[in-house]
């Protein structure tokens, strides 16, 4: 079992959000103080460095245009990161591959970290929210067909080392590929892919790379983690999936008593109270089938979504599976219950800071998630565990 | 109207025909082609309609390949040649302009009359204003203020509709993304071609189209040899569906002239 430290690297600091039609894509950053997100970022990579010290991994991740992660360059921080961390895993998940023009420039920026990191790198590709479409300029249509083609590339990319080779795709095209330098690690960076449906899960398990969801709760995150299952069986992986293969993300706050859990847990609830976006930046066309429209014209999707946001509670998210907070004692039992619920997990992403938690109170968790919950489940749930229902039933 | 399938380039496209008199090719807009709006019967009194889904739109298929308007244009170049119609006049409705437009460009002399209403196609104005209001950055609200002069008229019942009349707005929604997405609304090529067009050419604009300007149509009308423009009062984008009298007194003064 490994964790890890997701950070969304927020700026918080946001007038009503009465004033705002949305908290992506169109706020001004005339609200963006430089100085105070120049502080921010300081806090933000000492708390990735405290999550290293106590044996927690470094996740990031990359958004455009949005005061809900201010990280438009993930690459960039990742590559800060190689250099003040000395052992921890960088994982970043992931590069919106489907919103990149040259897929070859991602395979060079990746290559180069896992150099500065000396093979420590995790790379992540993800199709993209809804809300980059807008940021990017990005074509809403066919983002799975140039997730897929541009993830080929770039894995081409770093594995072939005899020169040039050239790529006339779909939607990509590159006479002379040859990058400088070839990944640290042999033969490529883990692959991570993040799919919240069971079709996409199924395709990431065929091709063996691990699977993340996020806050999916039980039925969804057991749904994706079962369609993974399958596509890995059915591919020819073998009858076992190791826990290593899975991973999924969750709010996590964990304090010494109650009290100060339910603090820091309410403060952590900024992460999904806060993500006020209006419908047409939150359903571009084409980017869900037809059929999913359908269902968002009639009202059913949209107005779920946005009451989601809204209205989610402590006691609501926990209970939902979205969130892990309390006691060491309490959180060691919540994600015990929904990792035997989804036949079990290698990988927690701790989404450990949000909106006003600050930096001693984020640490603070950290360390009481490293040293009163971890050590217990990797005792129980060592990496090469085989997740699925028989399995779990036997680790009990 | 009667109502099949045929294949041009190998994609299955809904065809749909009627009425009589001389061919008049229609290129429906963002919306797809509805057979039941009265403006369709009005047409269809002097003239044999003759109405494809483009590729994406209604029941026509749309392969992985295709992408722009500009292919689109090839394939009706494509069906002029299987019915051996030499010469035809055509009537193109917003991006169903533009695709009029970019087959007026690459076949001049088979263009009886050109009528554009409210097209799209081109870029005129200043690099930092979008010639078109770029209506996926707003509420589907605001965007039918732009595009009605009567909303009530532009106002659809999602309520009422089947399942698989609501996947088919959601699909002609997808499919006007991606053909109209990157650049924006238009094929920069298109200006510079526009000078081959021989065909006596309408601009017809609703006077409340809150999405094309009458600048932007002047400005387009300006690039094309023998065009001119006309208004119709009290519509908006489509005025063939606020204004359907008027909208074929004007098109037929225009086409039998």
């Amino acid at each position: 079992m490994k964790a890890w430290h997701f950070s969304e690297t927020a700026y918080p600091y946001l007038p009503p959000d009465s004033e705002y039609e949305s908290i992506r894509v169109s706020l001004p950053n005339r609200i963006y103080d430089p100085k105070k997100g120049a502080a921010l970022y300081d806090r933000f990579i000492e708390e990735w460095q405290v999550a290293e010290e106590e044996g927690v991994d470094i996740m990031l991740n990359e958004h455009h245009q949005t005061a809900t992660c201010v990280d438009p360059a993930a690459p960039l921080v990742l590559a800060a990161l190689a250099r003040v961390t000395k052992t921890a895993r960088l994982l970043i998940l992931g590069n919106p591959v489907a919103n990149r023009r040259q897929p070859v420039r991602v395979a060079e920026e990746m290559a180069l970290v896992d150099v500065l990191s000396h093979g420590r790198l995790e790379a992540g590709f993800v199709r993209g929210v809804p809300y980059e479409i807008s940021a990017g300029n990005s074509n809403p249509v066919r983002t799975n067909e140039r997730f897929a083609e541009a993830l080929g590339l770039i894995i081409k990319a770093w594995t072939s080392h005899d020169g040039p080779f050239s790529h006339e795709g779909r939607f990509y095209h590159h006479r002379q590929v040859n990058i400088w330098p070839r990944p640290y690690q042999a033969p490529h960076p883990p692959v991570w892919i993040s799919t919240t449906t069971p079709s996409g899960a199924e395709r990431v398990g065929a091709q063996g790379f691990v699977q993340a969801t996020f806050l999916t709760g039980y039925e969804g995150t057991r749904r994706v983690y079962e369609a993974y299952r399958k596509g890995w069986r059915e591919a020819g992986r073998g009858d076992d999936v190791p826990i290593n293969r899975l991973a999924y993300a969750a709010l996590v706050y964990v304090g010494e008593s109650e009290a100060e859990a339910r603090a820091g847990a309410e403060k952590v609830l900024w992460y999904i109270r806060a993500n006020k976006v209006p419908q047409h930046f939150a359903f571009p066309p084409g980017y869900a089938p037809p059929q999913a429209f359908a269902r968002i014209m009639r009202g059913e999707l949209g107005d779920q979504h946005a009451n989601f946001s809204a209205q989610a509670t402590v006691d609501g998210v926990i209970n939902a599976g979205l969130m892990m907070a309390g006691t060491p004692d309490q959180v060691y039992a919540q994600f015990r219950k929904i990792y035997d619920h989804v036949g079990g997990f290698g990988h927690l992403l701790i989404m450990g800071q949000a909106g006003f938690l600050d930096h001693d109170e984020t640490v603070r968790s950290i360390r009481n998630f490293a040293r009163h919950v971890l050590p217990r489940l990797k005792a129980e749930m060592p990496d090469t565990a085989i997740s699925g229902f028989a399995a779990a039933a036997a680790v009990q | 109207m009667t109502r099949e399938t045929i294949t041009l380039a190998g994609i299955d496209i809904e065809l749909f025909e009627g009425g009589n008199g001389a061919p008049l090719l229609f290129l429906h807009g963002a919306q797809g082609f509805a057979p039941a709006q009265p403006y369709v019967g009005l047409l269809t009194q002097h003239r044999h309609l003759i109405a494809p889904s483009h590729p994406g739109f209604g029941a026509s298929a749309l392969p992985l390949w295709l992408d722009s308007i500009d292919d689109v244009a090839y394939l009706y170049l494509e069906f002029l040649d299987r019915r051996k119609i030499e010469r035809i006049d055509v009537v193109g409705c917003s991006l169903g302009g533009w695709l009029a437009a970019e087959i007026a460009t690459k076949a001049p002399d088979r263009i009886g009359r050109l009528a554009l209403v409210g097209p799209v196609g081109v870029k005129l104005g200043p690099t930092d204003k979008l010639d078109i209001p770029d209506i996926f950055a707003m509420s589907q609200e605001k965007a039918a203020r732009l595009i009605y002069h009567d909303i009530g008229k532009g106002k659809l019942d999602f309520a009422n509709m089947t399942d698989a009349q609501l996947t088919t707005i959601a699909r002609n929604r997808e499919t006007t993304a991606l053909l109209t997405w990157e650049p924006w609304m238009h094929n920069p090529k298109l200006r510079h071609r526009l000078h081959r067009i021989a065909a006596p050419t309408l601009f017809i604009r609703g006077a409340s189209d809150g999405l094309v300007s009458a600048a932007y149509v002047e400005g387009y009308a300006k690039l094309i040899p023998n065009a001119r423009v006309t208004t119709i009062e009290a519509a908006g984008h489509a005025p063939q569906l606020e204004q359907p009298e008027e909208f074929a007194r004007v098109l037929f003064d225009f086409l039998d002239a």
